[in-house]
């Protein structure tokens, strides 16, 4: 079992015949997911490799039954891309564009609370289901199969390193899931947290955060009163300084706001096991989880 | 992106909330011309990137020629040193000469995005001109936060609960509501990340004017904003961080003598809290993104060394998509190029990691190897020591 996406999703790309689309899309297809579609207006009809391109979402969902999507547009069209999957009907949507503005994205998350669709990102790696399924652009070689551990984080690259010391102490993943380093994003923590807690497979989790926002104090009081499982956390940015955003438009401290003492101080009186050292994540993991 | 006071002031006229009557000179007959065909009194702002100016000497009232001459001179060239702009302070190169007003009540309002709830916040509060953060921290009940939803836009509901809530006179009420109204409009259109007023007076003669104004725009949507754009102050760049900005490195100087350059913000980040960790201050953050090539680290490299506190350098790169191999080419082509004059760390892990690190060591330069992150942090430290 896994969480959200597993050897069943069918995906389709949006933006799949530029560079960055055609690029991830070869490497999502040669991990073993089942890309059925592509979009880019005006190119319907053609082909990006062997997979059929349509001009809208709602053609390429009526034609191959695409029940997922990752956008890889640029910043300026995310928020019309986002919107149309939605109403497309697709159920899980990954948005990897970064640098979608925040007013965009105010409205895009409005718009979802009243419709069905799941949006992960934007500015995010995306999301995988080792050995079943990868809709994003993170390394599918460093992932382990088969559990027990759900990762979920608001960082890329700080991710692939997480789940790469999880799989060199032996540790395999359920799914890894990177909700996105903007202040303004769709699934959050406690999404993840909760799907986690319901998958039978996954028996542990790591939870990887940073500065800027609630979130993480928000999951860590929900962990605390509903959480199964044991859960180890990481956050960055302990020597980040106050009032400057550090790469993600979310990793900003500001007004005393957001800081990682706050977030480390929540989660520990919440009794997730937090890792102090980076370099020691995935020893910890497997002191807590074994 | 942080535009100054009169800049804000200029998008506040267009939205027609009243603002006074002023201009900006950035030489000293300049200020004093303005001053003249004002009328006295007046004020004289210094227009930096940065609050608490009042308080660092860079705001004077002047009721006298002689007075607006002096605190020309006095602002105009001075380092302000403020508690937001650090301790080397920034160079006032441009003055803002206000009318002055007589104020009867001085108002707190502004307008940001909540990024937990997804909504556009007004907060207000009666206890204008002073530090708003002080006002919040202590008496929390003199603050008024109303919550707008994006989709549905201010509605004359959200006017009347800051309005009722702010215990405004009613014959201020009509004034005040579409002052307010005008600003959300700002906010939206401009795609603002903050619209603050501090303080919003009320005068003698039941004006409502912006005595200050602080303008954020939000960087991802400057695409939209050609004018903004055009406001954009080189002064207030960090020189470094400008040059980084042009190759599309993000980077942001810090104190300490270890520099770093890293593949993601995250890791980044992660990245300067263990070289802390092993007993050394990270000189800067520098991610240089996903796709790093050969052209990126060397101008990295480049950027790093600008900065003479710097002692060693971690590269700490986790090789996803970009493989180690080319990673490894890159920086031994990097360093060749440079002539590196301080100890360098790398740290690779990920594809192609063999290869890369076979590459590193053959390269001849002086590149120190680290098997994990906790063994690079410890061994830049030590370097450094």
């Amino acid at each position: 079992m896994s969480i959200l996406v597993n050897s069943q999703t069918r995906v389709l790309v949006q933006g799949i015949t530029g560079k960055e689309g055609q690029f991830h899309t070869q490497q999502c297809i040669a991990y073993g997911t089942n890309v059925v579609a592509g979009v880019t207006p005006g190119k319907g009809g053609q082909k990006m490799d062997s997979v059929p391109v349509f001009n809208t979402v709602q053609d390429a969902r009526d034609k191959t039954g695409a029940n997922a999507s990752m956008i890889l547009v640029p910043p300026p069209f995310a928020a019309d891309a986002i919107l149309e999957a939605i109403d497309a009907g697709i159920e899980l949507i990954v948005c990897i564009t970064e640098g979608v503005p925040v007013m965009d994205m105010l409205k895009v998350k409005n718009y979802l609370a009243m419709k069905k669709s799941t949006l992960i990102g934007p500015n995010c790696p995306g999301i995988i289901t080792p050995g079943e399924c990868k809709i994003g652009i993170m390394p599918g070689a460093i992932h382990k199969p088969g559990g027990p551990v759900g990762v979920v984080s608001r960082s890329g690259t700080l991710t692939y390193e997480v789940v790469h010391q999880l799989t060199q102490v032996g540790l395999g993943q359920t799914t890894c899931v990177g909700i996105g380093g903007d202040p303004v994003n769709g699934t959050g923590f406690l999404d993840c947290l909760e799907a986690f807690n319901a998958d039978p497979d996954t028996r542990a989790v790591v939870m990887v955060g940073e500065i800027g926002g609630n979130a993480e104090e928000v999951a860590s009081a929900w962990i605390k009163a509903n959480m199964k499982k044991p859960v180890v956390g990481f956050i960055a940015g302990l020597t980040a300084p106050p009032g400057r955003r550090m790469g993600h438009a979310g990793a900003i401290v500001s007004g005393g706001q957001g800081t990682a003492e706050a977030k480390i101080k929540a989660m520990r009186e919440s009794g997730i096991h937090v890792c102090e050292n980076l370099g020691s994540l995935g020893k910890l993991c497997k002191e807590v989880f074994s | 992106m942080k535009i100054h006071e009169y800049q804000a002031k200029e998008l506040f006229r267009k939205y027609k909330v009243p603002t006074p009557e002023g201009g900006v000179s950035n030489t000293l007959p300049g200020i004093e011309q303005v001053a003249a065909n004002l009328g006295l009194p007046v004020a004289v702002k210094a227009q930096i990137h940065a609050g608490g100016r009042g308080k660092g000497g860079g705001v004077k009232i002047a009721k006298t020629s002689q007075e607006v001459a002096q605190a020309a001179k006095a602002i105009l060239g001075m380092t302000l040193v403020t508690k937001q702009t650090g301790p080397e302070g920034r160079v006032v190169q441009t003055v803002l000469v206000e009318k002055g007003l007589a104020i009867k009540k001085e108002l707190y309002l502004s307008i940001i995005p909540d990024r937990s709830t997804a909504t556009i916040t007004i907060v207000a509060s009666q206890d204008g001109g002073m530090d708003i953060e002080e006002v919040a921290e202590k008496t929390p009940e003199r603050i008024i936060k109303v919550p707008v939803n994006p989709v549905t836009g201010i509605q004359g509901y959200h006017l009347r609960r800051v309005m009722f809530g702010l215990e405004l006179d009613k014959v201020l009420m009509k004034e005040f509501g579409a002052i307010l109204k005008n600003l959300y409009n700002l906010f939206v259109d401009y795609d603002c990340s903050m619209v603050e007023i501090n303080p919003l007076i009320v005068t003698e003669d039941n004006a409502i004017i912006a005595l200050d104004a602080k303008v954020d725009i939000d960087s991802n949507a400057l695409y939209r904003h050609p004018d903004v754009l055009a406001m954009h102050d080189p002064n207030e760049d960090d020189a470094a961080e400008a040059e980084a900005a042009k190759y599309n490195l993000n980077y942001i100087n810090l104190d300490g003598n270890v520099g770093n350059m890293v593949n993601g913000a995250g890791l980044a980040m992660a990245t300067m809290d263990i070289i802390k960790q092993a007993g050394a201050e990270p000189a800067n953050f520098l991610d240089v993104g996903g796709g790093a090539n050969a052209e990126m680290v060397e101008n990295g490299f480049r950027i790093i060394l600008s900065d003479k506190k710097v002692k060693g350098i971690l590269i700490n790169i986790f090789g996803g998509i970009l493989r180690c191999d080319v990673l490894a080419q890159g920086v031994v082509q990097a360093a060749k190029k440079i002539n590196l004059s301080v100890p360098v760390v790398v740290r690779m892990e990920g594809t192609n990691v063999e290869e890369g690190r076979r590459i590193l060591a053959e390269s001849g330069l002086k590149l120190i190897n680290a098997t994990d992150l906790a063994d690079a942090a410890g061994k830049v430290a030590e370097l450094v020591a």
